[in-house]
């Protein structure tokens, strides 16, 4: 960098509460990060956004001292600093809160605020004080919580809101959120925003990472945007469209995000389901899936979609008629449901879809672990299998002995995809099949489903991204309250119509006023 | 990472993995210092106690490893030994006056504790998989049930096997093939057999992921409570093999019989490799803590170096030792 450009640069970041100034970072051999400058101000909100790999976390950490540059300076007030630890930033204003929570389930929300900093008369806790400061911050961020409630009880958003406490408890002037609405709903993720708003009107400044790229519009004042470890634009509001933005990320132009939308092969139903219930959850569900289709599910978070594809896969207690190829069926397990040739993707692929602590070899026959063993397991047909998966669905690893658990979201994914095709399922149900995953890999995946549908195999997407549902489905069911509402196809699948259903507004509205 | 599209390089052939390594240059050490510490270390006779010696805690240990590797635990094994042990005696000499001092008696008995095993092994599984009751809670009530039984059963004394029955026995402890003794070849069978259950079976597979996540184990189709059921009877029937070993070496049962096995047990398993959190066992491992424990308690009795009575310390800090290498693995990781 020349004299002239670094002088700019700091003339740039003048004013900067905390600011990122020619930062490098290497892990080993490996360059993950090259010459990220950003300078985040009082009163502002930066949005972080790239594919998975780009570099995000690894910026967010060395913002927050959780990881140090190796090349480059963290300048605080304009001074250069080095955080030995994460306290340190935290110490001194900067706060990074993790995707995954760190709360303490079995503490209370005041005890969770005021860990490892509590509050002391003396020796002794001052209960008091600390339940009074903890009402204030929570009424601060209109999250109207007992200060006693136990946190395992609480809901996603609710902790969300007492990681924000806790840093406001600190005293936060920076706070770094680590995709704070990958988890939320519409509403919830609009009463984060209004919190946002009202910290930066604090004079707090706020960076966040989303895959969401619509949010990311609406909110952010500044956009970075991150490619392989370089920041290859930073647009003010407005600047540019959610189109650019995804762009701009993946470096190429995304003009066919959804393959081209398939003609129904005919009427065929291949699995009919009736006067489903699944425990209080789902209520007398019934509906028809055709050959070679893709059917949406949509519907609020809550309304009883993965419920009601659980139950049809006997992972829960349900009661209806199910008919496969027009033959009734019992689907009381998993095991049964794969015989019939119907199969599900989980939306918590963490949770329930693969195991983080083994390689991919286990993971991938794991669901098909018959068809690779008579009395002993046959590892080479396993490799085989594996070698297929990588292939076919493009799953990008260092390694075959690698742990899944270091692999990305987006190859884990795929690996999950992999896992169950390799059951040979006539009907494929997939649950959320984009969640927590880059713009690139979501587009693949789009593909990955098409082809599935070409070839013949039926397909339930369940997605609570509505524009996912609306590019690939020809047909959609929106639940609300454990009902189905309704259906929509052709022309009428669009945003309006859905929403219309899963809100529980009536259609009859559309068209008049 | 690699831009390369849907590959992914294979790592070289041959890899050093130093952690499986440890416990067996454990055992290489302590075989060494056996030897320089006393010559007759190495004779068949010492190698031959030792090992059948270690059969009992051995052939338990290979069903703990399956236990532990699908995220259990089993506490009642020394005291289910014991009872069961007690058992097979009062049922054996109960059947003198009918069938006489016969084989066929001997079979019954071994029968019964087979069966025996099978029962408490599923009793405690029941209890762990269908209540839903935690399987440190339900195994430490059964241990301390089956030790209490089996000290009323001898009224605080010792149970005894008639004692021309008990020569009759006494060769599936003492006897064996070309040299080598009964516990030691069905130790071996048993191992071989658990090995390649683990590591080439469904089911071994199917315990490591439950170990690892129970959940997604689950939603893999597989039969969760099924599989954790079976690893309780397993280890219950392997229990009974144990013990229908170790009657014809003392012909007798009392309160003391497998005291702290269930100890040794696990701690074999631990040392071995296999994670006491579930979802990687290694069952050769086990045998070399079984071999490790075993080696240790002997080289104390054959050198005056250090107190016998010290054994039980040793072995707590090649205990923590083992736990402490196996956390240096998990974070290196």
């Amino acid at each position: 960098m020349s004299a002239m450009a670094a002088q700019m640069q700091a003339d740039a970041s003048a004013g900067a509460v905390l600011a990122l100034r020619g930062v490098q970072r290497s892990f080993g051999p490996v360059q993950v990060l090259h010459d990220i400058s950003i300078a985040l101000y009082p009163g502002e909100v930066h949005a972080l956004i790239g594919e998975n790999g780009a570099g995000k976390s690894t910026t967010m950490k060395i913002m927050s001292g959780y990881l140090a540059p190796s090349g480059g300076s963290v300048e605080l007030d304009g001074a250069p600093v080095v955080f030995a630890r994460s306290r340190d930033a935290e110490g001194r204003g900067v706060t990074l809160i993790h995707q995954e929570f760190n709360l303490a389930q079995l503490l209370s929300v005041e005890q969770n605020i005021f860990l490892g900093h509590e509050l002391k008369r003396g020796w002794r806790l001052d209960h008091a004080a600390m339940r009074a400061q903890t009402s204030d911050l929570l009424g601060r961020l209109e999250t109207p919580l007992d200060p006693r409630a136990q946190v395992s009880g609480i809901s996603v958003p609710e902790k969300q809101m007492v990681e924000i406490a806790k840093a406001l408890s600190r005293k936060a002037r920076v706070l770094i959120m680590d995709e704070p609405t990958a988890a939320l709903t519409t509403r919830e993720t609009e009463v984060l925003f209004r919190q946002i708003e009202r910290l930066k009107a604090e004079g707090t400044a706020i960076l966040y990472t989303s895959h969401k790229l619509d949010e990311v519009a609406a909110i952010a004042d500044k956009v970075n945007i991150m490619r392989d470890g370089r920041l290859v634009r930073t647009a003010v509001r407005g600047e540019m469209s959610v189109d650019q933005m995804a762009e701009a990320m993946v470096g190429r132009e995304l003009s066919d995000m959804y393959p081209p939308k398939r003609p129904s092969d005919g009427a065929e139903p291949v699995l009919e389901v009736s006067g489903f219930s699944v425990g209080e959850v789902v209520k007398e569900a019934t509906f028809a899936l055709n050959r070679g289709e893709i059917l949406g599910f949509a519907g609020l978070v809550g309304s009883g979609r993965t419920e009601l594809m659980e139950g049809l896969v006997g992972l829960r207690q349900a009661t209806g008629a199910v008919a496969i190829n027009g033959r009734p069926i019992r689907l009381h397990s998993v095991e049964a449901a794969m015989a019939a040739g119907l199969v599900y993707l989980p939306e918590d692929r963490k949770e329930h879809g693969l195991i983080l602590t083994q390689d991919m070899r286990r993971n991938l026959t794991l669901l098909a672990l018959k068809n690779f063993s008579q009395i002993l397991i046959d590892k080479r047909a396993e490799e085989a299998a594996l070698d297929r998966a990588i292939g076919e669905f493009d799953i990008r690893a260092p390694d075959r002995e690698v742990l899944v658990g270091n692999l990305s979201g987006g190859n884990q994914q795929k690996l999950l995809l992999a896992k169950i095709m390799l059951a040979e399922p006539q009907i494929v149900i997939i649950d959320e099949p984009t969640r927590g995953i880059d713009v690139g890999t979501k587009q693949q995946f789009y593909g990955f489903i098409h082809q599935l549908a070409e070839a013949g195999h039926s397909v339930i997407v369940v997605s609570s991204e509505m524009t996912e549902v609306i590019g690939l489905c020809d047909r959609v069911v929106v639940m609300r309250r454990g009902r189905i509402a309704g259906e929509v196809t052709g022309t009428e699948v669009n945003e309006d119509a859905i929403v219309r259903l899963a809100m529980g507004l009536d259609r009859k509205d559309n068209g008049h006023g | 990472m690699a831009d390369t599209t849907g590959t992914v390089p294979k790592k070289g052939g041959f890899r050093f993995d130093v952690q499986a390594l440890g416990p067996i240059l454990a055992l290489v050490v302590l075989v060494v210092i056996g030897t320089l510490l006393n010559p007759d270390f190495l004779a068949g006779r010492n190698i031959t106690n030792v090992l059948s010696r270690s059969a009992f805690i051995g052939i338990m240990a290979v069903g703990m490893t399956f236990v532990i590797t699908a995220g259990g635990l089993d506490l009642s094994v020394g005291s289910m030994t014991a009872f069961i042990a007690g058992i097979m005696i009062m049922v054996m000499n109960a059947l003198i006056p009918s069938l006489g001092t016969t084989w066929g008696v001997i079979l019954i008995g071994m029968g019964a504790g087979l069966a025996l095993g099978a029962v408490a092994g599923a009793v405690n599984g029941f209890l762990i998989t269908r209540m839903g009751i935690e399987a440190f809670i339900v195994t430490l009530g059964s241990m301390v049930i089956f030790r209490s039984l089996v000290t009323w059963m001898a009224d605080g004394g010792t149970i005894s096997l008639n004692f021309s029955l008990g020569s009759l026995y006494e060769p599936v402890y003492y006897g064996g093939l070309f040299g080598i003794r009964w516990p030691i070849i069905i130790f071996a069978v048993v191992a071989i057999l658990g090995e390649i259950a683990m590591r080439h079976t469904a089911y071994g597979r199917h315990c490591a992921a439950i170990g690892s996540n129970e959940q997604v184990a689950r939603y893999s189709a597989v039969h969760v409570k099924r599989v954790r059921m079976t690893t309780y009877i397993v280890l219950g029937v392997l229990v009974g093999l144990a013990s229908v070993l170790y009657v014809p070496r003392l012909g007798s049962a009392s309160n003391s019989t497998g005291l702290l096995w269930e100890l040794e047990t696990i701690a074999a398993v631990i040392i071995g490799g296999t994670l006491l959190s579930g979802g990687f066992g290694r069952v050769w491992g086990t045998v070399v803590g079984v071999l490790i424990l075993g080696l240790i308690d002997n080289i104390l009795n054959l050198t005056d170096l250090v107190s016998p009575y010290l054994n039980g310390a040793i072995q707590g800090v090649i205990i923590i030792l083992a736990v402490v290498l196996q956390r240096a693995r998990k974070s290196s990781r």
